[in-house]
């Protein structure tokens, strides 16, 4: 008999919810099959077999949450008994336990991608991996802590020390006061919000998930960290809009039917080219100048947001794109994205233009420089020279890191957008 | 008066030597002061000639059991002058070893005893000279490295009496080996002579206050510890109090209360490893105002002792009494003095004993560590499984390891086994790296190796333990 673990997807990861299982009692299982699926924070992760042979039992049935990394989820039984490894025991003294050769004991099954969620930023930080894990445990982001160790390690004292930091200040004003969920992740109180005055049993609280959590802190983190700024333009996209019509005519038969959305994309992704000094992150050794225009999308799922990315969408066609961007979606919706096609984007955009909104204002996706937010295209009143004209307008905003992007780089970038959105032909130059 | 050197440190044991040189490598002129040998308790008297006697009876005891390898020897003796000679050899030649280390790195080595006066920025250093008269030197940091000495309790008669009545010292250069012998007190020192002289055939009795035998070990590496001694047939009195121990004409006499009841035992010698006292006299420390405490004398987390100028390091300066303690706060010492930023004076301190089996240990206990409010998480692996120790025929022992469940991190490991003290070291790293269970688990171990146990350990310690 053979144990299969709940594998650790990452080295952080603690449990994780056995969301599906692909075996029933009695199939045969060859290495490298995929048995079952594993939900973490962001990403449904696939199981694979390590050892052959016949499912014996099922041991955490699917849709289990709170499944511990190194928990016996299945057993299975060899056709023909597996041989006990090298060393048996001597049979010299009583031993304490049994002295019978286990064969083959619990191998954990390994696993594909392991997922990186939690790197805080894109430089690497040096922490101990006992630092690395308190700091997760606690919430606590590492890019802001100083090290104390060797060349500035940052080790288990510092996170510790860190912990204690003074919380954001309280109640905000009473305008555009921002959720705040992280100032509230403290270990497991929950008469936090009673002693803000809200009342025991007025309300459900509804436990933070993983995907909550990161969000949480990394917005926090941004939002707090990183010195940003709005910068807000309106842009025609009658002629836009005209494109579009004849490139789906001629897509039609492919099966494409490119968006909005889509063709911001490449928009994005040429006015990154335009204006490199845009597509560039911060990071404390330098600034990074990406080389390509790697554009995450953010994608609204059930309970939460994941932003899949378009990669070198600079040198994609729009047929690419729309299809690429499609097929991301629909897997962001059913959380079966791998690791490498969530993080790592340089440059992210939002739009909430179908909800009907006007223009907002997003955090920064650290660690890149920029955000655009994209508003709804409806006709507005506009002036022509004299003249009062109806056109169809879009108003985007961008928002900047101004430790690398400042005004003007962020206001030629727009315009460089502008460019393209207005007269979608040149992008074609 | 202009500062003759920017250090003086004053005892030349793994504490003195050290640092002196470490402060000749910054850059400092140096000078240490030593009244003795160079080298101190560890290269003449403790760690190093032990080690060699050890070594001796070690080779002596596996003779007897030459067959169980298909090999055999005419009839096992041993020459105890020749032992005990070679011992001296080797601390002779490390002592030289010592010298010339002072030499290539230009430290000024002052041969005589040392007393400390008022000064600043630090306090003068006046000694009186091996070659006779006095020198008075002013630094403008002395670092105190002036070690320890076998504690003594003559109330009772736990004292040396220059004849049967030994401390370490005595027990290092007998003339003959005792038919019998008691040893009183079962740290470390106490049970490597035990271990020593019943190699070579003594009918050793080995007394212990407290209720098991080497009391800072983790409880199961203490039983384990006695079980295996006993086999080779030491004898022991656990939670038995010494009330007198007196010289008789024909050898020793003990009087024991154990439980109520009383006992006296009689050898031919006895051995007093009682513990350590710090050598804290005669050095015009009250003068100065150096707080001290039980024998030791107090510092911070940098070795001052809060007087201007005045650090403490190693055996003086307080517990645990081992070598690399004392070289460690050395190296933290100086570099402080020097404004380098030094290793972590907190780093975890492994220690050994050096007995048939060792015994080696790093970190808390399991006890300690559930006293410390952790939430354990435990793993274990017997040598009596590990292929490397089968074909050794060393399969005595374990390696237990303890983790805190919340984090991983490893909070301590203790091993008892074969060479077990070459291995603690691997243990050590880790806890000073801060790695967590993830990383021991993932390092590999060399096939076939007592090492091998030490991962096994880990694996099992989270329910993964393969080869049992
Ligand atoms: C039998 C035995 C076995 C041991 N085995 C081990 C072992 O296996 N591993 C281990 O880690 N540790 C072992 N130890 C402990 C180890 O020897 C000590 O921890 C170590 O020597 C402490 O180093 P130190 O530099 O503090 O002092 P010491 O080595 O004691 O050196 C102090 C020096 O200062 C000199 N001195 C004192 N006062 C003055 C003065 N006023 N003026 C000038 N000089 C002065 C002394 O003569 C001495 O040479 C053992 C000890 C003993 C006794």
């Amino acid at each position: 008999m053979t144990d299969i673990l709940m594998p650790a997807l990452s080295p952080t990861m603690e449990e994780g919810t056995l969301a599906k299982w692909n075996v029933k009692i009695g199939d045969v299982v060859k290495s490298g099959d995929v048995i079952a699926e594993i939900e973490t924070d962001k990403a449904t992760m696939e199981v694979e077999a390590v050892d052959e042979g016949i499912v014996d039992a099922i041991l955490v049935p699917a849709g289990t949450a709170g499944v511990k990394v190194n928990t016996a989820i299945a057993r299975l039984r060899g056709e023909d008994e597996a041989a006990a490894p090298a060393a048996a025991p001597a049979k010299a003294e009583a031993p304490a336990s049994p002295a019978v050769p286990a064969p083959a004991a619990a191998k954990p099954v390994a696993a594909p991608a392991p997922v990186a969620a939690k790197a805080d930023g894109a430089s690497r930080v040096f922490a101990s991996p006992l630092a690395r894990r308190i700091a997760d445990e606690k919430q606590v982001s590492l890019s802001g802590i100083t090290g104390s160790g060797p060349h500035g390690r940052i080790v288990k004292a510092d996170v510790e020390n860190a912990k204690s930091a003074p919380a954001p200040a309280a109640a905000a004003p009473a305008a555009a006061a921002p959720p705040k969920p992280a100032a509230t992740a403290a270990s497991g109180q929950i008469p936090m919000i009673e002693q803000m005055g809200i009342p025991a049993g007025s309300y459900d609280l509804v436990p933070l998930d993983a995907m909550k959590k990161v969000i949480a802190r990394r917005m926090t983190g941004s939002f707090r960290d990183v010195p940003h700024f709005p910068l807000t333009i309106d842009l025609e996209i009658d002629r836009l809009l005209d494109a579009r019509g004849r490139i789906n005519a001629a897509l039609e038969k492919q099966g494409v039917k490119v968006s909005v959305n889509d063709i911001v994309i490449k928009a994005v992704a040429l006015a990154l080219k335009a204006v490199p000094d845009a597509n560039a992150s911060y990071t404390p050794e330098g600034i990074a100048m990406h080389h390509h225009a790697d554009v995450a999308v953010a994608v609204a799922i059930d309970g939460g947001l994941i932003t899949p990315i378009v990669r070198a969408a600079e040198g994609r066609t729009l047929a690419d794109i729309s299809k690429t961007m499609k097929d991301l979606a629909e897997r962001a919706r059913t959380r079966k994205l791998k690791a490498e096609e969530f993080q790592g984007g340089t440059f992210s955009v939002s739009n909430l233009g179908m909800m009907g909104i006007k223009s907002f204002n997003s955090i920064i996706n650290e660690p890149q420089g920029c955000i655009l937010s994209v508003g709804v295209g409806e006709k507005r009143p506009v002036v022509r020279g004299d003249q009062l004209a109806i056109a169809t307008v879009m108003t985007v905003t961008l928002t900047c890191d101004h430790r690398v992007v400042d005004g003007a780089i962020g206001a030629r970038w727009l315009q460089a957008f502008k460019g393209f959105i207005e007269d979608p032909v040149t992008m074609l130059a | 008066m202009a500062l003759d050197f920017d250090l003086i440190v004053i005892g030349s044991g793994p504490g003195g030597y050290v640092a002196a040189i470490r402060a000749a490598q910054l850059g400092l002129k140096t000078a240490i002061v030593e009244r003795e040998l160079l080298g101190g308790v560890c290269l003449n008297w403790g760690c190093i000639p032990t080690k060699a006697l050890l070594k001796s009876g070690e080779v002596f005891e596996q003779l007897s059991h030459l067959g169980d390898y298909g090999l055999g020897v005419e009839k096992p003796s041993f020459d105890f002058e020749k032992i005990v000679a070679r011992s001296r050899g080797v601390a002779k030649q490390l002592n030289q070893g010592v010298a010339y280390l002072m030499k290539k790195h230009k430290i000024e080595v002052i041969e005589g005893e040392a007393r400390l006066e008022k000064g600043s920025p630090s306090p003068k250093v006046v000694v009186a000279l091996k070659a006779g008269g006095a020198r008075t030197v002013q630094a403008k940091s002395v670092i105190l490295a002036t070690g320890a000495r076998a504690k003594v309790i003559p109330a009772i008669g736990l004292a040396p009496d220059g004849d049967r009545i030994w401390t370490y010292r005595e027990a290092l250069t007998p003339k003959a080996c005792p038919k019998s012998l008691l040893v009183v007190g079962s740290g470390a020192i106490g049970v490597e002579f035990a271990s020593f002289y019943r190699a070579l055939g003594s009918d050793v009795t080995v007394i212990e206050a407290l209720d098991r035998i080497l009391p800072v070990e983790d409880e199961e590496v203490s039983k384990a510890a006695q079980k295996a001694f006993e086999k080779r047939g030491l004898k022991f009195r656990i939670g038995a109090k010494v009330t007198k121990l007196a010289a008789t004409k024909s050898g020793v006499k003990i009087d024991l209360e154990s439980g109520g009841k009383s006992e006296v035992l009689t050898a031919e010698r006895a051995i007093v490893a009682v513990g350590i006292d710090g050598n804290v006299e005669n050095l015009g420390l009250e003068t100065l105002g150096v707080k001290l405490d039980r024998g030791h004398v107090v510092i911070d987390s940098h070795c001052a002792t809060g007087v201007a100028g005045l650090y403490a390091i190693g055996d003086v300066a307080g517990a645990p009494w081992l070598a690399h303690k004392a070289s460690h706060e050395a190296i933290h010492c100086v570099e402080h003095i020097a404004g380098v930023a030094g290793p972590d004076i907190a780093a975890p301190i492994p220690g050994c004993t050096y007995a048939q089996p060792q015994i080696a240990s790093v970190g808390l206990t399991e006890a300690f560590a559930k006293k410390a409010g952790h939430e354990v998480k435990v793993g274990r692996f017997p040598f009596r499984v590990n292929g490397k120790a089968i074909a050794s025929g060393e399969l005595e022992g374990f390696v237990k390891t303890v983790f805190d469940a919340k984090t991983g991190q490893l909070l301590g490991a203790h091993m008892i086994g074969g060479e077990v003290t070459e291995m603690i070291q691997g243990f050590a790293l880790a806890m000073t790296m801060e790695t967590t269970e993830a990383e021991l688990m993932a390092t590999v171990f060399p096939h076939p190796t007592m090492s091998e146990a030490m991962h096994e350990s880990v694996l099992d310690a989270y329910g993964r333990v393969l080869h049992l």
